[in-house]
């Protein structure tokens, strides 16, 4: 189960995709979710999908790895789903009981399931096509200027980036925890609610224990390799903007055009 | 040869803040290493081992003697960074010491800390990676690869800072045999070949024995100090400290022991098979 879960994976590779600025890939992904936001026909959202497809051939990354990365966040998907299903009012079509669907109902739960969609996909994106470091270079470069006015711009990138690292880490340890509980006899799935969310704790304790270790060891060995902070430090990926990087610019201010378009035209 | 580390009655306490006690953990070491030298460091758990090598790179300081390291003082604040790009560590965990999520990237780590130009740091990092031959995985996400693969980056990562000493904490407690293999290999070729002066803490006594010198540390001071084939060949001493001697070194020991005129410095299985087909002989022999 554990290793479904490819949101914040790296997936490497040297397409044009990958080699796009990180910087450009942040703001194109900021775009973007805004973009999801605006949507507000169907027409629109086959321009994004068009978007999605089209980024994720040019990746070279395998479709079903991408939409792996939806399958964790399903559960919430259809429960989002099925609250805008039942409980948007309007002009009845089917009624049984309490439980009554609205026109307005199948638009909106259409419409957020979308939505959702394409922000887990889009963004599932940008880190299986960004490693970590160079996610974080980007943010870093994109928010140094706000480090003026008291932002710690460096502190939060190389956050993000051992966060990240440390994903698949703590992920294998989850489940080895998991396993480990469950052999003594722990069980996880059968129970009410209250018993399942209770039968967690015995994992998420010794995964918080095990996980401060790792924190403290972490930051005995960065200190080892003469870690100090932002200051004075240099990268070796250098960051330089290219002829993509402005046609993947465009690309995105056609599409944020067409969807403004969509949704004046077609009402 | 120059010393290149010097202790020098180095002391080390805590006081635990719940109760106030103070525990000794070092306790008067003394101890000049050889630029060039290997050394393996020996002892059971809580012998200080592990907390005289953290004062090798300042990341604890003595609490009364002295440590040099490349003839800088290790209480010295200002040279802190002088000595830790000297003296690169590695730990037990390779997971636990990697920051990035890229071989390539965790590795350019600490030249990016020390401010280098990017062409330097390209030129240290594809180095470094050459030299544990792990060049092929630069692109490589460091949770795919084996556990003596990691510990390699590791390597690699501390190798970047192009450092004069490495300093290895039980860098294979966490690997299997052959992971095990591939990081001690590692270590004696940067040795051999770099001439980078190596402290290799360990309690796998056959990873001691391809050392040049073995210091064996009990409860906080250096109680045996000499060449594998002086240190090993007591085994009864080697007991009493709660630690084995390489399997070869135990046999020929018994064997001794039972009557046989075996020699007991024996340190590896070769010499050990050699020995005793040697003993065979002569027994067959006598016997015609």
């Amino acid at each position: 189960m554990m290793k479904d879960i490819t949101l914040g994976q790296y997936f490497p590779g040297d397409t044009v995709i990958h080699r796009l600025d990180p910087r450009t890939k942040i703001l194109v992904m900021i775009a973007y979710i805004a973009i999801t936001f605006c949507v507000q026909n169907f027409w629109g959202y086959i321009v994004l999908a068009a978007f999605i497809v089209i980024s994720i051939t040019l990746s070279e990354i395998p479709p079903v790895f991408v939409i792996k990365g939806l399958k964790p966040i399903m559960v919430f998907i259809i429960i989002t789903g099925l609250f805008n299903l039942f409980l948007t009012g309007g002009e009845v079509v089917w009624q049984a009981g309490v439980f009554k669907i609205t026109k307005e109902g199948i638009r909106f739960a259409a419409f957020m399931v979308l939505r959702l969609t394409f922000l887990i996909l889009g963004t599932s994106l940008l880190t299986l096509t960004t490693s970590p470091i160079s996610l974080t270079d980007g943010m870093y470069r994109l928010l140094k200027p706000f480090s003026r006015i008291g932002l710690p711009a460096h502190e939060l990138s190389m956050m993000m980036s051992i966060a990240l690292r440390f994903i698949p880490t703590l992920m294998e340890e989850t489940d080895k925890i998991m396993k480990a509980q469950a052999a003594r006899g722990a069980d996880f799935e059968n129970g009410s609610l209250v018993q399942r969310a209770k039968a967690m704790i015995p994992i998420l304790v010794p995964l918080f224990i095990s996980a401060f270790r790792r924190a403290d060891e972490l930051a005995t060995a960065m200190e080892c390799r003469c870690y100090n902070g932002g200051n004075g430090r240099t990268s070796l990926h250098e960051l330089k903007l290219e002829h993509r990087d402005a046609l993947a610019g465009v690309c995105m201010v056609l599409i944020l055009a067409a969807v403004i378009f969509l949704n004046i035209a077609v009402k | 040869m120059d010393t290149i580390i010097k202790a020098e009655n180095l002391k080390f306490e805590y006081r635990n803040d719940e109760t106030d006690e103070v525990t000794e953990v070092l306790k008067g070491v003394s101890i000049d290493i050889k630029r060039g030298e290997f050394v393996a460091v020996l002892g059971h758990n809580g012998s200080g081992k592990s907390t005289f090598a953290k004062h090798l790179n300042a990341i604890l300081t003595p609490t009364a003697g002295r440590v040099s390291v490349c003839g800088i003082d290790t209480a010295d604040e200002n040279k802190l960074f002088e000595i830790r790009r000297r003296v690169g560590m590695v730990f037990q965990n390779p997971d636990n010491q990697m920051v990035a999520n890229i071989v390539e990237d965790d590795v350019a780590f600490a030249p990016e800390n020390l401010g280098m130009p990017r062409e330097e740091i390209r030129r240290r990092v594809d180095n470094a990676l050459a030299a544990v031959n792990m060049s092929a995985f630069s692109k490589h996400a460091p949770h795919m690869l084996s556990g003596g693969q990691k510990q390699r980056i590791a390597i690699a990562g501390v190798l970047a800072m192009e450092p004069e000493i490495i300093v290895l904490d039980e860098p294979t407690a966490m690997l299997d045999p052959a992971g095990r293999r591939e990081v001690i290999s590692t270590v004696r070729r940067l040795n051999r070949e770099l001439k980078m002066t190596a402290v290799l803490i360990t309690h796998y006594m056959d990873e001691a024995v391809s050392a040049d010198r073995v210091i064996v540390m009990d409860s906080g001071r250096i109680v045996m100090d000499g060449v594998p084939s002086q240190i090993f060949p007591q085994v009864e001493r080697m007991h009493s400290l709660g630690l084995d001697t390489p399997q070869a070194t135990e046999l020929a020991y018994l064997l001794k022991k039972s009557g046989f005129n075996i020699d007991g410095t024996v340190l590896t299985v070769d010499d050990c098979i050699s020995e005793i087909s040697e003993l065979w002989r002569n027994k067959v022999g006598a016997d015609d």
